[in-house]
């Protein structure tokens, strides 16, 4: 399937690569690098390029592409979804992703990648798995192992692979046994002109941390499930336990992951919990404009709103602007036009607000546009859809565990129409 | 040697990126010198590593791999490397192997040197080495080895370890790229695999058999079910592959369920009456082929993963082989996709806009979240317009053309363009909003960008063509945009119309050929080609006035740089100017310059890619890529489903076949014997994966089992023992794993031949968990033909059954040939109780009324728990829950053995390992309800026990209680 790995940085240097079947000279990347040029923009280059011979299906994340190539039908998706998951294997080894830390480890990098894949076909994705067979590096191993002469490899050899549930390690164990679980919602809105929603639904997630010894299995179940429209599973998860009851039933993998994420439909209404009150006008003959922009708490459930940071992509006319904020700081940047605006706490008493004045280009018509106003946004302790979770059990083991969990809001896409 | 290599690394790099910049400087470098540098920094990695030290050789190893991932040549150092493939050092053995992967085509001769040591390392008792070693030694592309690679394959393909045989899988797709001359053997070893029954195992096999022989679909028949069943405990990326495997599949093998519909559509003249009449037909005789069903249920919680690759996979099988009404069902969890990273956005996208031009309904409830950005990279935001614009109709169209308002004015010109164009396509195709669309476009003229101008331009040109009738107005104002717009496809929009439409516009048309006369060699040439265009139209309806100036630019063209231009002004003097050797075309020239034109069809441009099957890479390119499998259209007769009968069908045929012939005895000691043997060999396996290891030998055995099975049948009074293996994904995860099933060959009558004129009709429980639906009790019904003609189509008709119960029936047998017999399968849902099913089992000529009365031991499924479970649920089902009673145990029956075999054969039951010897433990669920059924024999002194059952379901424990009191009683 996947036939080599292409790795590319933002100045178009291949600094990496690794060939499954037999080799593929990197000249092919010349495709990629013409589509690159083509699309200005990183994120407009195509995800999938035909050339005469190969197809090179890529993704960009930290500034890097990484470039597979393909030498006959597969699902597009299936190539994708697998260069995802090696970014996220990497972050998880080394903390960042980026061309520095990968080249720092090179050797590890190339272990990992060789036990990624067969022949180009997937063979150890899961995350424990790969930990057992090559050890991430840490500072205090890097110096045991100059010392001793020791590696990375594991030396004994995963039996997670042939068990049951293949994402966890066996014979995991820990002195203090602690599970948390963070509740995460995302609030995704288009908020017309005069501030009413043209749509918004909540997307969430649940991340877990489960640092339990031995084999424990976990319920988890919440006060109102029938919130949730529609569900994605970490394999974990026992799906008929949940289409019965309504519970979360699963023996978790060691460490971080993803156990849940869900949708609330759009159907139940979404609570807004910030609104901003705008004037922004360019005037035709002037070459000066207004701009006036005030945030303030909507319904956020007697919460603080905080991490407030308003950005907006100024039309190209805009040469300069002159503001002063009532509280936090901006930056306007004159060449990519990116307004960007850190508000930090709202203060429901004294609403934060940014006035003043953009000069525009003299001789240009005004633009056709307001700018598109992007809001992030964090809510402690609230999530935004009411979900709760009822109470978590385990089974299987003998010690109390010490359970934890947290509700954050968090905006996503949230944009506001000007 | 740590620090006098040091350096050197740096200066070698030097050297390559300054002086030489090429991937192999050992051997291209222009000057002497420079390969002795070279060759003196491998020198220096060389003796690293030959030293004696392990840390000194990892370290040249790591220096290497970096090489090798950074593109540079590291080949020369192949011997030195090699030699250190034995090593002890796990890591230097690891990073040996990377090399090896790497260079071994190139330096054939020498890697033959290093396959001893995995030819060794294939027989090493940890399953993990032999695994590895036949994955290095198959990735290995040296032709010599192909014997040593085929040895190696087949042996792996039988090994004990799951694990091994996975990476088996992934060798025959090496060794078919290496030679595709292996082929028939190779499918040999892919037909064993697959009938492999570890989900380690499935995904990799199937992927070999897409690569190798995707056209065998032979040998997808008989592991149909077991995959389907296996699908959800697969790995993520093997389900992919397998679902898209059965879909193809399902595509030869099913009949099509959208017939009903389709039926009705083709027959829309008919008269009513007719109409009621042929649905009618075509609804009794389309029933969903139970298989067809069962690949449809277990793919669908697969919606949930939370692989992107997964979801879609399971959508687009939905979308090409379940009923329209159910194909709805994904339509979510794609929406759910779109929260992914833009490359996911993207195919899915893609994707939906296909699937949104046949089947608006399935996405119009998710209309605005196909709402579009303005921080969304380009490509998302087109798609997304391009979905709107599939799904716009007349009840949402006025909130589209808002939103579509705030598009067009977006800072990014491109998608402004796209969505003005989509704005066209949904003027033209919803007739109530063509006004208001155009109304819009025309303000957009007045735009001051360029490119937002000339997209509405030719967008109008479109619509004007659609109804001409009364836009002069329209038209004349387009003609004062002349002056100003410079984009060469508007221009000539603007001239094509003017010239289309030149009798409306009378006046003017002649003054905007003579100012574009003048700028005439200025354009494009596509806007020349037009003005000649506009000239011809001219000379045609009013060559008073323009006669001069269609001449001067058929002048101007005729001299042109381009070709075209220049025939194009050919050709139109001839058929326009009538001169002597003009013939009889220019006589038509008005009629072939003015004809009447078929107003332009604005499609999708995703229109025509549904040919493709949707999540496949030719789909997203739109043309067809190198491997890709064509899906069949649905056979119009379905092939005989019987092929999928793992065993009854073989019997079946085997079982005509050997009739009268004195075979019997033999199979039937063969098959004690090998259980025997098979029982010692899983009991003296205690790896992990025992039980998974047993299956594979008993698979062997399964064949003669049911080659016995018949004969056992006619006999009609021995018991059959087989084991089914199968895992059952219980909700509680402490109640699955293996168990073992003993079958009762009792069979009971259905029909006897004389009340059935000669059919007669024969049913046995065959304790399958259920292949038609997870309630359902699977009957196999035995029919056999005693008279000596043909009897034609014999089905079931007039099913009686009680509330709640339901019936799968088989599907019907064409034709059963004089003395012939067939075995099918029946699915009833019993609803836990033993309530009779009574229908008609019916010919071509006749009816039987028969009836099916279960059996309580029957409405079970055996689970297979710990002990401690057992007694942890057992704990929870007392009181009211619990029913005991005394039975006296005749002395023979004392054994552990023999109870076992004797309460299993009595009901399903699975069996529980028990800790004491008096004290025996049963478990099994009900096939409705699946609550638990806890049976505990314990034996109290000789000749009596106490026989206890746990169950919710008092009534059928009180009833099995009944049952099972005599079983032990009895000699």
């Amino acid at each position: 399937m996947i036939h080599s790995l292409f790795l590319i940085n933002a100045a178009g240097d291949i600094f990496l690569e690794k060939h499954w079947k037999s080799v593929v000279s990197r000249s092919v990347c010349d495709y990629f690098f013409e589509a690159q040029e083509r699309a200005s923009e990183a994120e407009n280059v195509l995800p999938v390029i035909p050339t005469p011979h190969h197809y090179l299906l890529s993704v960009y994340r930290h500034k890097i592409f990484f470039v597979a190539v393909i030498q006959s039908e597969v699902p597009p998706l299936f190539v994708i979804e697998f260069l995802h998951r090696v970014v996220d294997t990497f972050q998880d080894y080394f903390g960042v992703c980026s061309e520095v830390m990968i080249k720092d480890n090179v050797v590890v990098v190339y272990e990992v990648l060789e036990e990624m894949l067969d022949n180009g076909f997937p063979l150890a994705t899961e995350s424990n798995i790969l930990k057992e067979l090559i050890k991430p590096p840490t500072i205090l191993r890097t110096v045991v192992n100059t010392i001793t002469g020791s590696t990375n490899v594991g030396d004994q050899l995963p039996t997670g692979q042939l068990s049951v549930v293949p994402w966890r390690r066996t014979g995991v164990k820990y002195t203090n046994n602690e599970a948390y679980f963070d509740v995460i919602e995302e609030i995704d809105a288009i908020i017309d002109k005069s501030g009413s929603t043209i749509t918004a639904e909540i997307q969430g997630v649940i991340d877990a941390c489960v640092k339990l010894t031995g084999m424990p299995d976990l319920t988890l179940s919440f006060m109102n499930p029938r919130l949730l429209d529609d569900v994605s599973f970490h394999p974990c998860v026992r799906f008929k336990r949940w289409e019965s009851e309504r519970i979360l039933s699963f023996i978790p993998p060691d460490g971080n992951f993803r156990l849940l994420s869900y949708h609330v439909s759009a159907q139940n209404l979404v609570a807004i919990p910030v609104y901003v009150k705008h004037n922004i006008s360019f005037r035709d003959s002037s070459s000066l404009g207004r701009f006036e922009i005030t945030v303030g708490p909507k319904q956020t459930m007697g919460k603080t709103v905080e991490g407030v940071i308003v950005t907006s992509q100024m039309p190209k006319g805009v040469l300069n602007m002159t503001l002063t904020p009532s509280q936090g700081t901006h930056v306007f940047d004159p060449v990519t036009k990116l307004l960007s605006w850190d508000v930090g706490k709202i203060n429901p008493q004294k609403l934060p607000s940014l006035k003043g004045s953009m000069s525009l280009q003299a001789g240009t018509s005004k633009p056709d546009e307001n700018p598109t106003i992007n809001l992030q946004f964090k809510i402690q302790q609230l999530a935004i859809s009411g979900l709760k979770v009822n109470r978590l059990d385990m089974y299987g083991e003998k010690y109390k565990p010490f359970k934890g969990i947290k509700y954050m809001t968090k905006a996503g896409k949230f944009q506001v129409r000007t | 040697t740590l620090q006098r290599c040091l350096p050197l690394p740096t200066l070698r790099g030097e050297w390559q990126s300054g002086l030489v910049g090429s991937r192999c400087p050992g051997k291209v470098s222009p000057t002497g010198w420079i390969s002795v540098l070279h060759f003196t920094v491998n020198e220096d990695l060389k003796q690293m590593l030959e030293s004696s030290k392990d840390s000194a050789k990892l370290d040249a190893m790591k220096r290497i791999v970096g090489m090798i991932a950074k593109g540079k040549n590291a080949s020369e150092l192949f011997p030195a490397v090699v030699k250190n493939v034995a090593s002890k050092n796990i890591e230097i053995k690891k990073l040996v192997y990377v090399y090896l992967m790497r260079y071994a085509e190139e330096q054939q001769d020498l890697a033959l040197l290093s396959i001893s040591t995995f030819q060794r390392a294939l027989k090493d008792p940890n399953q993990l080495i032999r695994a590895s070693a036949l994955r290095v030694l198959s990735s290995i592309r040296v032709p010599i080895i192909v014997p040593i690679m085929m040895l190696a394959i087949k042996e792996a393909s039988s090994d004990l370890s799951p694990y091994v045989r996975k990476n088996a899988a992934h060798a025959i797709q090496k060794l078919y790229s290496l030679d595709p001359e292996q082929k028939e053997m190779l499918i040999e070893v892919i037909e064993k695999l697959l009938r492999d029954r570890s989900t380690l195992v499935a995904g990799s096999v199937v992927m070999a058999f897409e690569e190798v022989c995707p056209d065998r679909i032979d040998l997808i028949h008989k592991n149909y079910r077991k995959l389907c069943n296996l699908l959800i405990d697969v790995e993520e990326w093997g389900q992919v592959v397998i679902i898209h495997m059965l879909t193809r599949y399902a595509r030869t093998q099913f009949v099509s369920p959208w017939k009903v519909k389709e039926y009705s559509e083709n027959n829309f003249y008919e008269s009513d009456e007719e109409q009621k009449e042929k649905d009618q037909k075509v609804k009794d005789t389309y029933s969903m082929d139970p298989d067809h069903r069962l690949l449809l249920r277990n793919t669908k919680p697969l919606l949930q993963s939370r692989n992107a690759a997964v979801v879609m996979a399971v959508s687009q099988l939905y979308w090409h082989l379940a009923p329209k009404s159910e194909a709805s069902v994904v339509s979510k969890s794609l929406v759910r996709l779109l929260r992914s990273n833009r490359e996911v956005q993207y195919i899915v996208l893609q994707n939906i806009a296909t699937m949104s031009i046949q089947r608006k309904d399935m996405f119009e409830p998710h209309l605005k979240s196909f709402y579009v950005r303005s921080t969304d990279p380009t490509m998302i935001k087109t798609l997304k317009l391009e979905i709107l614009t599939n799904l716009a109709n007349e009840a949402n169209i006025s909130t589209l053309l808002r939103e579509f308002q705030t598009y067009v004015k977006s800072q990014d010109k491109q998608f402004a363009a796209a969505t003005i164009q989509a704005i066209g396509r949904c003027a033209t195709n919803i007739t109530e909003v063509t006004d208001t669309c155009l109304n819009g476009l025309v303000c957009l003229l007045s735009n001051r960008d360029e490119i937002v101008v000339a997209e509405s331009v030719v967008v109008i040109k479109k619509l004007l063509q659609t109804q001409p009738a009364h836009h002069g107005e329209i038209i004349k104002h387009m003609a004062k945009l002349l002056d100003n717009i410079t984009v060469p496809v508007a221009r000539a929009s603007i001239l094509w119309l003017i010239g289309e439409y030149c009798e409306r516009v009378p006046k003017i048309a002649p003054d905007v050929l003579r100012k574009t006369a003048k700028s005439f060699t200025d354009e494009d040439d596509l806007v020349k080609l037009q003005i000649l265009n506009l000239g011809a139209k001219l000379y045609l309806t009013n060559s008073k006035q323009t006669k001069l100036l269609t001449q001067y630019v058929l002048n101007l063209g005729k001299y042109d740089q381009s070709y075209d231009i220049r025939d194009r002004t050919r050709f139109i003097r001839q058929l326009i100017v009538p001169n002597e050797k003009s013939g009889a075309l220019s006589k038509y020239a008005k009629k072939i310059f003015l004809a009447q034109k078929p107003a332009p069809l604005l499609e999708s441009p995703f229109k025509g890619r549904d040919h493709f099957q949707l999540g496949t890479l030719s789909h997203t390119l739109n043309s067809q890529a190198t491997g890709y499998l064509e899906l069949s259209d649905w056979p119009e007769v379905a092939p005989d489903p019987s092929v999928r009968n793992v065993e009854i069908a073989e019997s079946a045929k085997e079982w005509t076949g050997i009739l009268g012939k004195p075979k019997k005895e033999k199979p039937t000691e063969k098959f004690y014997s090998e259980s025997e043997e098979e029982e010692d060999e899983s009991a003296g396996t205690n790896s992990s994966g025992r039980y998974l290891e047993s299956i594979l030998h008993l698979h062997c055995l399964e064949n003669c089992i049911f080659r016995t099975d018949l004969c056992l049948n006619k006999i009609e009074k021995v018991t059959k023992k087989s084991r089914a293996v199968y895992k059952i994904r219980k909700s509680e995860a402490k109640v699955y794993v293996t168990t073992q099933v003993s079958v009762p060959a009792k069979t009971h009558e259905l029909l006897h031949r004389m009340s059935g004129k000669g059919l007669a009709a024969h049913y046995h429980f065959s304790r399958q968990p259920g292949i038609f639906g997870d309630h359902m009790v699977s009957v196999q019904v035995t029919v056999t033909n005693t008279t000596d003609h043909k009897i034609e189509n014999i089905h079931i008709k007039e099913k009686k059954l009680p509330p709640g119960m339901r019936m799968h029936e088989f599907s019907p047998i064409e034709c059963l040939e004089p003395a012939g017999s067939i075995t099918v399968s029946v699915g009833i849902d019993f609803c836990d109780s033993t309530q009779i099913a009574s229908f008609q089992l019916c010919t071509k000529d006749d009816c039987f009324s028969v009836s099916i009365q279960p059996p309580v031991g029957e409405l079970l499924l055996p689970v297979t728990m710990s002990e401690k479970d057992f007694k942890k649920e057992q704990g929870m089902l007392t009181g009211m829950n619990e029913t005991s009673a005394m039975i006296a145990v005749a002395p023979q029956n004392s054994t552990r053995l023999v109870i076992i075999e004797k309460l299993v054969k009595a009901a399903n039951l699975g069996v529980v390992p028990s800790g004491q010897d008096n004290i025996h433990r049963f478990a099994a669920k009900t096939v409705h309800s699946e609550s638990l059924m806890l049976v505990t024999v314990e034996l109290k002194g000789s000749s009596t026990a106490q026989l206890i059952i746990n169950t919710e379901k008092t009534v059928i424990g009180s009833v099995l209680l009944r049952e099972l009191k005599p079983v032990l009683s009895q000699g």
